[in-house]
């Protein structure tokens, strides 16, 4: 095999690991080394612990040798910074938080190790998830590892860019309007954000509890399979988690896509979408189509609304979540005051970056006195609109497909966005966390100056293994995402 | 001038774990020993319902007759304060567990009812302890998300005893059911008072003040009495009752201003994300209605009927473990009069000593059993009794070892008490002369000789009688 180690996938890696051609301390030598040598460029980990590495690699060896591992085990994956980790700082991207190490371990880390990955570390990412750029992290933006000039999207930019650069086979990010798909979608790599309650949301730092969702960020919807089999589960610290049962993901995935229903709704295409990826995602309808899908056009006449909707609820539940940051009991604060008041303010004032203050404050606003039924209320009632509009759209096709971006990834050199305009670039994303449905972006080309292009399967409630299936078949027949930048070669 | 008041009661119930963590509840110990990461509002952290406290709420909704709601949402209530680390309170706001009821109560011997409002589930903040180094204040979390039943009445209170005879019937019947421990000092049993006064009944609602900060029935009691006088002053004094917080000063006997509408909060309510509406359904309420105990109506009925005066009866009803503590007595062949007597002196006298409520006394109901079985075979005297009792109390023996290694045995041999009179009368030939001359109050002294010579032991009713035969044989 001449492919290098690094540029294996999960399920590469995996059958090397249970084949003993390749050690888990072999692996987290090889990842450790890429990130030493290539992370100064792209920013991608905020913490990583080698000696830890090491440690759970060698747990994994004695699961290993003694017949009780997992597919996962001695699997290196970096953790978005995010999830709470005992013996880690956990930062969540936020001055906030410097230093700040958990008393716990996240479900999902949890379960991660339980399943024998190994941490690397912890992943950049925008300040509390809040961003589409990851500019808004207090410990620097990351860049776009197929181009610096480029931001990796966000907020799980950190995630993306380490998968894309191959610094970790695999991450997991989290997903409140798009956090794991945009970032996917500009980096080139596979990023899946699964039903509302697949995945516990336990110690997973809050942006919006009522969207947030965890999810694996990789290069191939197997190995996101492979992932969701070790994440997904009823957790009893989450009372939002489901009692719908877990399949085996990676069971069905194989299985032709012959007459699977792809809705292709016309608002998402047309004004507003950049040409160069419209192009793209029609050659990948045109891929599907041959595959065997039946291709039908479909109408979501209220997408229109998503973005005010989102763009409410969100920072009205952020306010309420990151009220706790007041330096009281942890995290930042200014303690040369006169008062409580004072410590409150300061505290909050010097630490919570532009874009966290500016949500709090539309939420705060949002949710007060009679704004409340004017903007709160009528954002959930919206939302039920929305819901529906899918519900109804479900009825004639299995799944429904979508760019997951208006463009490539932005240039942040010579591109300054209003928040605004930022917000609007999450258009196609939104929709699908208020649905609370899965979906998933997969890379399907590369624009003329050579920046990824990705498109979004959403699924049915709970249908992650449909979505799963055809980006799967898709993946074997194109090689988009085995694509990864030359400089990190 | 009418007076017009409705109550907010925040009990602790009694579960074994807090409202939404595993952390045990519980009162005192160090600072933080009872907060887990959830209680600390650890960011990442999530609430569970705890399912007992729903349990313990339907309970107390069956007795009073509230509508149960199937539908129980949990909501957040915002504001900012040391003592609250997750920066808002899980408490119910639109879907409360209960809804209505009313709970009836007696004052000067007329029944009185009190409707409710409704009552909701919310979770306890911690406490700011000041000055515990050095000008230093701290924040102690062992109460924060212990859970609370908020009982809202309707404003249908017109004087300061039927409050007081309310609070006090409310306090016995959460007690009696074993949801709250009742103990006011530590916070278990909290009341708000909003009161107004009007000119009389057909008047506009005057305008309403909310006391708090009363841990006692005799401070609700002085708060009210001076709160009301301080109303009617101003308004005779063609004055405005300002809208606002008024806390009570045990030091001074009066109530000061908190905190006045102008500075009310928003606390900007809406339904708490991470915990789906939970429904309650009839096998959930018919398990709850299952735990509830023997009506205490019942057991005043019974007492009565044994001959307990209606008073003493009444306060042994509605207090569930001393009407358990009773029933056992009874169950032993002894006098109900005589068992309610002690459970009402020596055992209350002892227990309101040290601060104990009947759950937890050091004497069980058989302990207590043997002893009154002691009394009723004569083998000890009333108050001998109550001299073992104190010992049992103190020393934690058996009423038996107690008379035994005391020597307080009674005396009750004729015989020998006999043999000990005879040597009296010798030994006392002018006092004997006296009395059989018609000196009557000279018994006394035969007694007290006779008691000293017996070291008090000696059974009175059978002393008198032998006393009363020899001298006047």
């Amino acid at each position: 095999m001449n492919k290098p180690l690094h540029n294996h996938t999960v399920q590469e890696l995996s059958d090397l690991v249970q084949s003993k051609k390749v050690t888990p301390t072999e692996l987290v030598n090889t990842f450790h080394e890429r990130i030493e040598h290539y992370d100064q460029d792209i920013n991608a980990f905020v913490h990583t612990n080698k000696e830890i590495s090491l440690q759970q690699a060698k747990l994994a060896e004695e699961a290993l040798a003694s017949g009780n591992s997992s597919p996962l085990t001695g699997i290196p994956i970096g953790h978005k910074d995010i999830f709470c980790t005992h013996d880690m700082p956990t930062t969540c991207g936020s001055k906030v938080l410097k230093d700040f190490v958990a008393t716990y371990d996240a479900t999902v880390i949890t379960k991660s190790r339980e399943h024998g990955l190994i941490t690397l570390g912890k992943l950049n990412m925008d300040e509390f998830a809040m961003g589409s750029t990851n500019q808004t992290s207090a410990w620097g933006a990351v860049q776009n590892p197929w181009n610096p000039e480029h931001c990796p999207g966000g907020s799980s930019g950190g995630s993306a860019a380490a998968v894309a650069a191959r610094l970790a086979p695999c991450a997991t990010g989290t997903d409140t309007g798009g956090s794991i798909r945009q970032p996917a979608a500009f980096t080139g790599i596979t990023g899946i954000k699964p039903s509302y309650g697949r995945i516990s949301r336990y110690g997973m730092i809050a942006f919006a509890s009522s969207l947030d969702q965890a999810g694996p960020m990789t290069q191939t919807a197997y190995d996101a399979a492979m992932l969701l089999n070790a994440m997904c589960g009823q957790d009893p610290h989450d009372m939002t988690t489901s009692n719908v049962p877990c399949p085996d993901f990676t069971a069905s995935i194989s299985q032709p896509i012959t007459g699977l229903k792809i809705g292709i709704p016309e608002e998402y295409f047309g004004s507003g979408l950049d040409a160069e990826c419209e192009e793209k995602i029609q050659s990948a309808i045109s891929a599907l189509q041959k595959l065997g899908a039946e291709i039908v056009p479909i109408h979501l006449e209220n997408l229109k609304y998503a973005i005010p909707t989102y763009y409410l609820l969100a920072p009205i539940e952020c306010a309420s979540n990151l009220a706790r940051f007041d330096g009281v009991h942890y995290g930042y604060r200014e303690d040369q005051t006169n008062n409580i008041q004072d410590m409150y303010e300061l505290s909050r004032e010097n630490s919570f970056g532009d874009e966290v203050k500016r949500r709090i404050l539309v939420g705060t606003f949002a949710s007060s006195g009679s704004y409340s039924d004017e903007y709160y209320k009528k954002a959930l009632q919206a939302k039920n609109i929305i819901r529906n509009d899918y519900k109804k759209a479900f009825l004639d096709v299995d799944v429904i497909l979508t760019p997951t971006t208006t463009s490539t990834a932005f240039n942040m050199t010579n591109n300054i966005m209003t928040p605004q305009q930022m917000y609007l670039s999450d258009i196609y994303t939104v929709s699908v966390n208020l649905a609370g449905l899965p979906g998933i972006s997969f890379p399907v080309g590369f624009s003329q100056n050579g920046l990824p292009i990705g498109a979004q399967l959403i699924g049915k409630r709970f249908c992650e293994d449909t979505i799963l299936r055809i980006t799967h078949a898709y993946q074997q027949v194109t090689d988009w995402h085995t694509q990864y930048p030359d400089s990190f070669k | 001038m009418q007076i017009v008041a409705g109550i907010e009661i925040h009990i602790q119930l009694q579960t074994k774990t807090k409202a939404f963590s595993a952390s045990p509840i519980g009162f005192g110990g160090s600072p933080n020993e009872r907060a887990s990461a959830i209680d600390i509002g650890m960011p990442g952290t999530l609430p569970v319902v705890n399912k007992e406290m729903l349990s313990q709420a339907i309970m107390l909704g069956t007795w009073l007759n509230s509508k149960i709601n199937a539908l129980n949402t949990f909501a957040r209530k915002h504001y900012f304060y040391p003592d609250l680390p997750k920066g808002y309170q899980i408490t119910q706001d639109e879907n409360p567990i209960l809804t209505g009821g009313y709970l009836e109560y007696e004052v000067k011997g007329e029944t009185k009812r009190c409707e409710l409002h409704h009552a909701h589930l919310e979770e306890d903040a911690g406490k700011s302890v000041h000055g515990y180094k050095h000008g230093i204040s701290g924040v102690d979390l062992n109460r924060a998300g212990q859970p609370l039943l908020e009982i809202v009445t309707e404003p249908c209170l017109n004087n300061i005893d039927e409050i007081i005879a309310f609070l006090k019937r409310m306090h016995s019947i959460v007690t009696y059911l074993g949801i709250c421990d009742g103990n006011m000092q530590e916070g278990s049993f909290r009341c708000d008072v909003n009161v107004s006064i009007r000119k009389d009944e057909h008047a506009p609602l005057g305008t309403r003040v909310e006391l708090k900060n009363m841990n006692s029935f005799k401070f609700i009691q002085k708060a009210l009495e001076f709160e009301i006088s301080r109303q009617t002053d101003l308004l005779e004094d063609g004055k405005k009752i300002v809208q606002e917080t008024r806390q009570y000063n045990e030091k001074t006997g009066k109530t000061e201003s908190m905190r006045d509408k102008e500075t009310a909060q928003d606390y900007r309510y809406f339904k708490d994300p991470d915990i789906p509406a939970v429904w309650i359904d009839d096998a959930f309420i018919a398990e709850a209605v299952a735990r509830l105990p023997e009506s205490p109506t019942d057991r005043l009925e019974q007492y009565v009927s044994l001959g307990v005066p209606k008073t003493e009866a009444t306060i042994i009803a509605y207090n569930k473990p001393m009407g358990d503590y009773l029933a056992y007595l009874i169950q032993q062949d002894l006098d109900p009069k005589l068992a309610s007597n002690w459970l009402l002196g020596p055992v209350s006298e002892h227990a309101n000593k040290e601060g104990l409520l009947f759950n937890a006394l050091p004497i069980s109901a058989k302990e207590l059993a043997e002893l009154l079985t002691a009394l009723r075979d004569d083998i000890v005297s009333s108050k001998m009794a109550k001299e073992v009792f104190g010992f049992m109390w103190t020393e934690q023996k058996s009423a038996a070892t107690i008379i035994e290694e005391k020597g307080l045995k009674q005396l009750t041999n004729e015989d020998e008490i006999a043999g000990i009179i005879m040597d009296i009368i010798q030994n006392n030939p002018s006092q004997v002369d006296a009395y059989r001359n018609g000196k009557d109050k000279l018994f006394g002294f035969f007694v007290g000789q006779a008691m000293k010579a017996t070291k008090g032991q000696a059974n009175p009713a059978l002393l008198n009688k032998i006393l009363k035969d020899k001298l006047n044989a």
